[in-house]
Protein backbone atom coordinates (compact mmCIF):
# COMPACT_ATOMS: atom_id res chain seq x y z
CA UNK A 1 0.00 0.00 0.00
CA UNK A 2 1.70 3.44 -0.84
CA UNK A 3 -0.06 6.87 -0.90
CA UNK A 4 1.64 10.02 -2.30
CA UNK A 5 0.21 13.65 -1.41
CA UNK A 6 1.71 16.57 -2.73
CA UNK A 7 -0.08 19.46 -0.40
CA UNK A 8 -0.13 23.24 -0.15
CA UNK A 9 1.29 24.71 2.42
CA UNK A 10 -0.73 25.33 4.67
CA UNK A 11 -2.01 24.13 7.92
CA UNK A 12 -5.24 22.63 6.36
CA UNK A 13 -2.22 20.38 4.93
CA UNK A 14 -0.74 19.80 7.88
CA UNK A 15 -4.55 18.47 9.10
CA UNK A 16 -4.43 16.69 5.72
CA UNK A 17 -1.09 14.51 6.43
CA UNK A 18 -1.55 13.89 9.89
CA UNK A 19 -5.50 12.16 9.33
CA UNK A 20 -4.24 10.01 6.37
CA UNK A 21 -1.32 8.97 8.55
CA UNK A 22 -3.81 7.91 11.21
CA UNK A 23 -5.80 5.86 8.00
CA UNK A 24 -2.96 4.63 7.17
CA UNK A 25 -1.30 3.46 10.87
CA UNK A 26 -4.67 1.76 11.65
CA UNK A 27 -5.10 0.14 8.68
CA UNK A 28 -1.66 -1.93 8.89
CA UNK A 29 -2.66 -3.00 12.18
CA UNK A 30 -1.21 -0.44 14.93
CA UNK A 31 -2.71 -0.30 17.98
CA UNK A 32 -4.74 3.06 18.60
CA UNK A 33 -2.23 4.64 21.01
CA UNK A 34 0.90 3.50 18.92
CA UNK A 35 -1.09 4.67 15.46
CA UNK A 36 -1.54 8.32 17.79
CA UNK A 37 2.01 8.79 18.17
CA UNK A 38 2.34 7.94 14.63
CA UNK A 39 0.39 10.47 13.34
CA UNK A 40 1.14 13.10 15.93
CA UNK A 41 4.88 12.28 14.33
CA UNK A 42 3.55 13.36 10.92
CA UNK A 43 1.50 16.35 12.17
CA UNK A 44 4.70 17.56 14.04
CA UNK A 45 7.13 16.78 10.30
CA UNK A 46 4.37 18.93 8.42
CA UNK A 47 3.97 21.68 10.71
CA UNK A 48 7.84 21.96 10.23
CA UNK A 49 7.94 21.52 6.40
CA UNK A 50 5.16 24.27 5.97
CA UNK A 51 6.05 26.63 8.67
CA UNK A 52 10.09 26.40 8.76
CA UNK A 53 10.78 24.95 5.74
CA UNK A 54 8.26 26.49 3.03
CA UNK A 55 7.15 29.27 5.42
CA UNK A 56 3.50 28.98 3.79
CA UNK A 57 4.84 30.09 0.98
CA UNK A 58 2.01 29.79 -2.11
CA UNK A 59 4.66 28.37 -4.90
CA UNK A 60 5.90 25.78 -2.60
CA UNK A 61 4.62 22.08 -1.88
CA UNK A 62 5.09 20.01 0.64
CA UNK A 63 5.25 15.85 -0.22
CA UNK A 64 3.88 13.11 2.16
CA UNK A 65 4.52 9.67 1.19
CA UNK A 66 3.26 6.65 2.93
CA UNK A 67 3.90 3.12 2.31
CA UNK A 68 3.15 0.48 4.39
CA UNK A 69 4.78 -3.27 4.11
CA UNK A 70 3.83 -5.92 6.51
CA UNK A 71 6.46 -5.37 8.62
CA UNK A 72 6.39 -1.64 8.77
CA UNK A 73 4.91 1.63 7.92
CA UNK A 74 7.16 4.44 6.41
CA UNK A 75 5.91 7.42 5.97
CA UNK A 76 8.27 10.45 3.88
CA UNK A 77 7.94 14.34 4.61
CA UNK A 78 9.53 16.58 2.17
CA UNK A 79 9.45 20.40 1.56
CA UNK A 80 11.03 22.99 -0.57
CA UNK A 81 12.85 25.29 2.11
CA UNK A 82 16.28 26.07 3.19
CA UNK A 83 16.95 22.92 4.53
CA UNK A 84 16.96 22.04 8.76
CA UNK A 85 19.79 20.96 10.49
CA UNK A 86 18.56 18.72 12.90
CA UNK A 87 21.26 18.33 14.66
CA UNK A 88 21.47 22.07 15.75
CA UNK A 89 18.35 21.39 17.71
CA UNK A 90 19.25 21.71 21.20
CA UNK A 91 17.47 19.44 23.43
CA UNK A 92 14.47 19.95 25.06
CA UNK A 93 15.29 17.41 27.78
CA UNK A 94 17.80 19.72 29.16
CA UNK A 95 17.29 21.36 31.87
CA UNK A 96 18.13 24.86 30.89
CA UNK A 97 15.56 23.53 27.93
CA UNK A 98 12.69 22.53 29.82
CA UNK A 99 10.65 25.65 30.49
CA UNK A 100 11.72 26.79 26.65
CA UNK A 101 8.12 27.16 24.83
CA UNK A 102 9.34 26.00 21.41
CA UNK A 103 11.85 22.94 19.88
CA UNK A 104 10.56 19.96 20.95
CA UNK A 105 8.37 18.72 17.62
CA UNK A 106 11.70 17.31 16.14
CA UNK A 107 12.29 15.28 19.86
CA UNK A 108 8.68 14.47 19.43
CA UNK A 109 9.17 12.70 16.49
CA UNK A 110 12.28 11.20 17.35
CA UNK A 111 10.70 9.59 20.58
CA UNK A 112 7.64 8.14 18.50
CA UNK A 113 9.44 6.30 15.81
CA UNK A 114 11.66 3.74 15.26
CA UNK A 115 13.76 5.41 13.16
CA UNK A 116 14.16 9.13 11.39
CA UNK A 117 16.74 10.41 9.23
CA UNK A 118 16.61 13.69 7.88
CA UNK A 119 18.27 14.56 4.52
CA UNK A 120 19.13 17.82 2.98
CA UNK A 121 17.60 17.73 -0.85
CA UNK A 122 18.72 21.25 -2.31
CA UNK A 123 16.21 22.79 -2.06
CA UNK A 124 14.34 21.52 1.41
CA UNK A 125 14.60 18.75 3.57
CA UNK A 126 13.22 15.44 3.48
CA UNK A 127 12.29 13.64 6.57
CA UNK A 128 11.88 9.39 7.08
CA UNK A 129 10.10 7.74 9.77
CA UNK A 130 9.86 4.17 9.82
CA UNK A 131 7.66 2.58 12.29
CA UNK A 132 8.09 -1.05 13.03
CA UNK A 133 5.08 -3.86 13.73
CA UNK A 134 5.67 -5.39 16.46
CA UNK A 135 4.88 -9.24 16.95
CA UNK A 136 2.14 -9.07 18.99
CA UNK A 137 0.96 -6.57 16.64
CA UNK A 138 0.99 -8.91 13.90
CA UNK A 139 -0.11 -11.61 15.20
CA UNK A 140 -3.15 -10.44 16.44
CA UNK A 141 -3.89 -9.23 12.77
CA UNK A 142 -3.04 -12.53 11.60
CA UNK A 143 -5.63 -14.16 14.26
CA UNK A 144 -8.12 -11.64 13.51
CA UNK A 145 -8.19 -12.67 9.52
CA UNK B 1 -11.09 24.61 21.39
CA UNK B 2 -13.07 26.41 24.00
CA UNK B 3 -12.33 27.68 27.22
CA UNK B 4 -14.63 28.82 29.82
CA UNK B 5 -13.43 29.97 33.51
CA UNK B 6 -15.07 30.32 36.90
CA UNK B 7 -14.14 31.17 40.34
CA UNK B 8 -13.69 29.09 43.70
CA UNK B 9 -11.88 30.27 47.13
CA UNK B 10 -10.09 32.46 44.78
CA UNK B 11 -8.78 30.53 42.43
CA UNK B 12 -9.80 30.68 38.70
CA UNK B 13 -10.59 27.36 37.44
CA UNK B 14 -9.82 27.85 33.24
CA UNK B 15 -12.22 24.61 31.92
CA UNK B 16 -10.60 23.82 28.44
CA UNK B 17 -12.40 21.99 25.89
CA UNK B 18 -10.85 20.32 22.50
CA UNK B 19 -7.43 20.14 20.77
CA UNK B 20 -4.27 22.55 21.33
CA UNK B 21 -2.39 22.42 18.36
CA UNK B 22 -0.58 24.97 16.17
CA UNK B 23 -4.05 25.76 14.28
CA UNK B 24 -6.30 25.16 17.20
CA UNK B 25 -6.47 26.17 20.59
CA UNK B 26 -3.00 27.72 21.61
CA UNK B 27 -3.90 31.17 20.60
CA UNK B 28 -7.22 30.73 22.62
CA UNK B 29 -4.90 29.38 25.54
CA UNK B 30 -2.63 31.91 25.42
CA UNK B 31 -4.87 35.16 25.16
CA UNK B 32 -6.73 33.49 28.13
CA UNK B 33 -3.96 33.51 30.32
CA UNK B 34 -2.61 36.77 29.37
CA UNK B 35 -6.62 38.55 30.24
CA UNK B 36 -6.33 36.54 33.57
CA UNK B 37 -3.32 37.81 34.03
CA UNK B 38 -3.57 41.47 33.17
CA UNK B 39 -7.01 40.99 35.73
CA UNK B 40 -4.50 40.46 38.68
CA UNK B 41 -5.38 36.52 38.87
CA UNK B 42 -2.57 34.80 40.41
CA UNK B 43 -4.09 31.24 40.72
CA UNK B 44 -4.70 29.67 37.75
CA UNK B 45 -5.98 25.88 37.52
CA UNK B 46 -6.40 24.20 34.05
CA UNK B 47 -9.02 22.02 33.82
CA UNK B 48 -7.54 19.64 30.61
CA UNK B 49 -10.18 17.16 30.87
CA UNK B 50 -11.84 17.74 27.60
CA UNK B 51 -8.74 18.10 25.71
CA UNK B 52 -7.83 15.01 24.10
CA UNK B 53 -4.87 15.83 21.74
CA UNK B 54 -2.05 18.21 21.87
CA UNK B 55 0.83 18.78 19.90
CA UNK B 56 4.10 20.49 20.55
CA UNK B 57 2.92 23.82 20.23
CA UNK B 58 0.02 23.29 22.44
CA UNK B 59 2.66 21.94 24.94
CA UNK B 60 3.89 25.17 24.58
CA UNK B 61 1.60 26.74 25.43
CA UNK B 62 1.27 25.47 28.84
CA UNK B 63 4.71 26.02 29.33
CA UNK B 64 3.78 29.67 29.05
CA UNK B 65 1.29 29.41 30.85
CA UNK B 66 2.60 28.42 34.10
CA UNK B 67 6.20 30.74 33.33
CA UNK B 68 3.93 33.27 32.65
CA UNK B 69 2.07 32.90 35.53
CA UNK B 70 5.28 32.20 37.53
CA UNK B 71 7.16 35.35 36.63
CA UNK B 72 4.26 37.46 38.04
CA UNK B 73 4.79 35.47 41.16
CA UNK B 74 1.65 33.55 40.72
CA UNK B 75 1.17 29.80 40.83
CA UNK B 76 -0.66 27.55 38.23
CA UNK B 77 -1.57 24.11 38.22
CA UNK B 78 -2.77 21.05 35.79
CA UNK B 79 -6.08 19.13 36.78
CA UNK B 80 -7.40 16.11 35.47
CA UNK B 81 -4.80 15.15 32.41
CA UNK B 82 -6.08 12.92 29.74
CA UNK B 83 -4.13 10.12 28.88
CA UNK B 84 -3.02 11.70 25.53
CA UNK B 85 -1.26 15.06 27.29
CA UNK B 86 -0.02 12.43 30.36
CA UNK B 87 1.79 10.92 28.07
CA UNK B 88 3.21 13.87 26.15
CA UNK B 89 3.85 15.70 29.52
CA UNK B 90 5.66 12.36 30.52
CA UNK B 91 8.08 11.76 27.48
CA UNK B 92 8.99 15.98 27.45
CA UNK B 93 9.70 15.32 31.28
CA UNK B 94 7.73 18.08 31.87
CA UNK B 95 5.67 16.35 34.17
CA UNK B 96 8.03 17.07 36.59
CA UNK B 97 7.99 21.02 35.75
CA UNK B 98 4.28 21.35 36.58
CA UNK B 99 2.23 20.47 39.54
CA UNK B 100 -0.59 18.01 38.23
CA UNK B 101 -3.59 17.13 39.85
CA UNK B 102 -6.58 15.00 39.54
CA UNK B 103 -8.61 16.36 42.09
CA UNK B 104 -10.04 19.86 42.25
CA UNK B 105 -11.77 20.26 45.61
CA UNK B 106 -7.44 18.99 46.69
CA UNK B 107 -5.80 21.08 43.72
CA UNK B 108 -7.69 24.27 45.28
CA UNK B 109 -6.39 23.87 48.66
CA UNK B 110 -3.46 23.45 47.47
CA UNK B 111 -2.89 27.21 46.26
CA UNK B 112 -0.65 29.18 48.73
CA UNK B 113 -3.42 31.41 50.68
CA UNK B 114 -0.87 34.51 50.55
CA UNK B 115 -0.54 34.59 46.50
Amino acid sequence: MRVFYTLDSTLDSVDKAEAAALTMALKVGFPEEDSGRISLAVREATVNAVLHGNEYDSHKHVTVLLEAAPERLTIQVRDEGKGLDAGAIPDPLAPQNLSKESGRGIFLIRAFMDEVRFRIINPGTEVTMIKYVREATRDGQEASK
Amino acid sequence: MTASTRQTDGVTIVDLNGRITHDEGSTLLRDTIKQLAGQGQKQILLNLSEVHYIDSSGIGELVFAFTNMRDQGGELKLLNLTRKVHDLLQVTKLHKVFDIRDDETAAIQAFSKSA
